[in-house]
Parts: structure tokens; sequence; C-alpha cells
């Protein structure tokens, strides 16, 4: 069969995985390497739910082959937090409860931080353009931005 | 499935060229993956052009801008230069979906995706964009608007590649502009879109103009009479007469399809609405008013 050996950098881990030429990105994330952060919600580019950052760019991982990982750094909700502290955007999506069932979480967290590091001084507007590949059935949204919100502002603090 | 990642656009020609079952170009993949996964297609090969380096870079060129066909579009709004020239161009090809989009999808895949809807087609039709194409006999440039023949329909041969895409240098007084009607302001399909690129004289008269409506019609059509119905006036009077000779001339190159996203008459009214908006501030870029 099409089974290729690619390696890459997984939250910062030198990573070698097996996988089959058609399977998805998020695929080998979840059934190959154990990271089952990332969720899958539609599986075509539109929910979020699979967001990881690619090389430094934030990409839905339904629609990236396994194999054009090869040689990328990949970065996954997983590596978010910093050991047994929370990122300051895990901290107040829960102290904002800007959370449900937690499907979407994920996918928001790594989109907002890939804004953050851009921008940590987001207006609204910005924060629900670069939130809009992210659906959420639970939340409305409005505590999710408020969160972002508040993010931000600590992670200026912290800078 | 066989997956390459071939190192010149001409090794990536050669593998489609060869190619015995079904063979596909992969560039950012999202379109290809969402074929793929639903079932549309089976690819037997797949050629990923990522790794060629004629693919990966803008450049600057004497004759303009030369946009791999690899670059995504989020890289585009990165490029200072090329959005200060062709500000319309970059803002249809940053219309792409969200950002998650944005960090993958190419405009060469977006002309191949060869829809009607492509955002980033009639501001680049309106640009005078043209392809460079690498095939297994060799190398041709081709005017965006002769790609694609139908939806999903190419006039590309089998082998053929598309390497780049190329913009003209902005001549002076020149603007472009691009908008699209969509029910919502992010991730949708464009119901109607137009770009429009106007070139000023010394009196701010229109010299040349270019228009090209999407969504309207099989293809993104490039509208000559839409054109010809501004040029040797001039708009920052907000001359309707003249506006409405473009709206007019839009609405007669449009043969829409009546869905539930909007009928043939909506389709047609917003094409001339549409087309007379992005003129405007097409005129405005160019110096006009
Ligand atoms: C969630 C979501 C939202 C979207 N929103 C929009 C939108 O708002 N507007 C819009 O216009 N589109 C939208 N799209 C469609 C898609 O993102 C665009 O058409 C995009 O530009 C495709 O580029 P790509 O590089 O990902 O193409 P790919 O998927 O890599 O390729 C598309 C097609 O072109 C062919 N191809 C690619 N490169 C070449 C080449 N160099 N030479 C020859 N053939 C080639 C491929 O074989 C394939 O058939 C959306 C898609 C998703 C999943
Ligand atoms: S699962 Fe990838 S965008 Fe929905
Ligand atoms: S919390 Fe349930 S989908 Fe967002």
């Amino acid at each position: 069969m099409s089974a290729v050996l690619v390696s890459t950098t997984v939250n910062g881990d030198q990573t070698e995985f097996v996988c089959q030429t058609d399977e998805t990105l998020l695929d080998v994330l979840r059934n190959r390497l154990g990271l089952t952060g990332s969720k899958e919600g539609c599986g075509t580019g539109d929910c979020g739910a699979c967001s990881v950052i690619v090389d430094g760019r934030l990409v839905c991982s339904c629609l990236v082959l396994g194999v054009e990982a090869e040689g990328s750094e990949v970065n996954t909700i997983e590596g978010l937090a910093d050991g047994d502290n929370l990122h300051p955007l895990q901290s107040k999506f829960i102290e904002h409860a800007a959370l449900q069932c937690g499907v979407c979480t994920p996918g928001f967290l790594i989109a907002a931080k890939v804004l953050l590091d851009r921008n940590p001084n987001p207006s609204d507007v910005e924060i629900r353009f670069a939130l809009a590949g992210n659906l959420c059935r639970c939340t409305g949204y409005d505590k999710i931005v408020r969160a972002v919100k508040a993010a931000a502002k600590e992670v200026r603090k912290r800078r | 499935m066989r997956y390459e990642t071939p190192t010149t656009t001409r090794e990536a020609a050669t593998l489609m060229a060869q190619a015995k079952g079904s063979a596909f170009v992969l560039a950012g993949g999202t379109d290809l993956l969402v074929r793929m996964k639903s079932g549309l297609i089976e690819p037997d090969l797949v050629v990923d052009i990522k790794h060629i380096p004629a693919t990966q870079s803008i450049e600057k060129t004497a004759a303009g801008f030369r946009i791999g066909a690899a670059v995504p579009a989020v890289a585009m709004s990165e490029n200072a230069a090329l959005k200060k020239a062709w500000p319309g161009v970059v803002e249809a090809a940053n219309l792409i979906g969200s950002d998650q989009i944005q960090s993958r999808c190419t405009i060469v895949g977006n002309l191949c995706n060869a829809s009607p809807a492509a955002d980033s087609v009639p501001a680049m039709i309106a640009a005078g964009a043209k392809a460079i194409i690498v095939g297994p006999h060799g190398r041709r440039t081709v005017a965006v608007e002769k790609v694609v023949t139908g939806p999903g329909a190419m006039s590309l041969e089998k082998g053929e590649v598309i390497e780049a895409i190329t913009l003209p240098k902005r001549p002076p007084k020149s603007g472009d502009a691009f908008l699209r009607f969509i029910p919502r302001t992010e991730m949708d399909i464009a119901i109607v879109s137009a770009g429009v690129c106007l070139t000023l004289d010394n009196k701010r008269v229109i010299k040349k103009a270019r228009v090209a409506l999407g969504a309207v019609a099989p293809t993104v059509v490039l509208v000559p009479a839409a054109a010809k119905a501004i040029v040797g006036s001039k708009l920052d009077d907000l001359n309707d007469e003249v506006m409405e000779k473009l709206a007019a001339a839009c609405a007669a190159a449009c043969s829409p399809i009546d869905d539930k996203r909007g009928t043939v008459e909506f389709r047609i009214e917003v094409a001339g609405v549409l087309a007379r908006r992005a003129a405007k501030i097409a005129y405005q870029r160019a110096g006009g008013a």
C-alpha cells in the first residue's frame, strides 16, 4: 500500500509517523499520535474544530494531508499550556465560561492564539473576523469574544 | 494513492503527463481535499507543487509582479508592494474563506477549481493577469480569462501545470477594485461579484477599463461592453447616465442560474450595482476623486 514515513516536529518534539498518503493530518494526530485534542466537526474546512498551527500558520488539519507535514513544525492544543500552567486563553475561557460542550474549544483556542501572537490588542471586530473560521453550536460566541479580550489583556501584561 | 513532491515545474508536468489513472495537482488542497473526502474524486496520483521554488514566492519584476502558484493568499496580504499596486486583486484573494483557509488557498487553485464564483478570478481578469503554464511541450503564457472554459472545465492540456500568475506593472493613474455580494460578511460563496480596473488620463477621464463579473454566467466573464460604456467619461461627478450605461452593459452580459441563493433577476440587478460601486472605488484609487 502507499504508506509513507513522515518526520515532523509536533509541539516541539521530533516526531516520526507512518501514514497512508491520503490520510489527513487530523487523522494522523488523533489516531496515530494519540493527540485527540483537535476535533473533527465537519471534515471540510468549515468549522475550525481541527485547527492547528503548521509552520506558524493557522490551518484546518482536516484539509492537510499527513504526508504534507514532512519537515514541518506542527503545534496543537496539547502544546498550548506550559506544563501545568494554562495559557491565559485557557484560563480566561474557563473564567468567562466560554465553552459548554467543548468540542469547538481547542480550535477556538488555537485560532485565538495565532491572533494574539500577531495582534495582542485586537478589537471586538478583529476578534470576530479572526475567529470566523470557527463555529460554536453552544455559546453564542459572545463569551468567547470576551474571553479572548481578557486573555489579550493578560498577554500584554506579561510581555 | 501515489504522492509526489517534485522540485521543478517541468518535473511536475512530466509526472502529470505520464500519469495512468486520475492525477491532480495539489496546491493548498482546500478544494482538492474536500472533493477527495466527499468521494467525488479518487486520485491515483497527487502532485504536490509546494516544493517547487518557482512556485513559492512573490517577485516584483520589470514587467510587474509574479505570484507563484503555491503562494497562499495570506502571503499576498503580507506583501506591501503587491498590495499597493493591486489592492483589488489582494482584497479579492483575501476574501477566500477563513484565516485557516487563507493560510493554504492559492489564487491558481481558485482559478483551476473552475467555479464561476471563484473570488480572486474577476479581480485577476480585470487586472490583466496572465497564467504561466508549463507542460510536456514547454511553456506558454495565457490570459487568465482564457484558462477556464466552463464550470469545472479548463483549457489546460494533459500534463499542463500553472507555475505562476503575472500581473502587469500598474500603469500610472490606474486603480483596481473587487466587490462580492454574499448573504453574510464572511465564509460564503459569491452570489455576484465584480472586478474593475481603470486607467485615467491627465484630465481624470477614463482612458482604459476592464470589467469582469463573477457568478453570473458559466465562467467568470470579461465584459468589454461595460468597459466601453465608461471609457471617455469621468466618474467623480457621479454621472448617473454613465453609471446606468455601465449597469446595463453588465446586465446584458449576465446569464445566471436561478437557485436558493439568488434569483436570476436579483443576480442581474446586483451585477450592475456591484460594477458601479467597484468602478467608483477603482476611480478613486486611480486618483480620479
Ligand atoms: C471552508 C472553505 C471556504 C471557502 N471559501 C471560499 C470563498 O470564499 N471564495 C472562493 O472563491 N473559494 C472559497 N473556497 C474554495 C477554495 O478555498 C478556493 O477555491 C481556493 O483558492 C483553492 O485553492 P487551493 O490552493 O487550496 O487549491 P487546491 O485544492 O490545491 O486545487 C484546486 C484545483 O486546482 C487544481 N490546481 C491547483 N493548482 C494548480 C496548478 N498550479 N496547475 C494546475 N492545476 C492546479 C487542483 O488539481 C484542483 O483541481 C473555500 C473552501 C473552503 C474549504
Ligand atoms: S473538521 Fe476541519 S474544519 Fe471542521
Ligand atoms: S461549546 Fe459546544 S460547540 Fe462550542
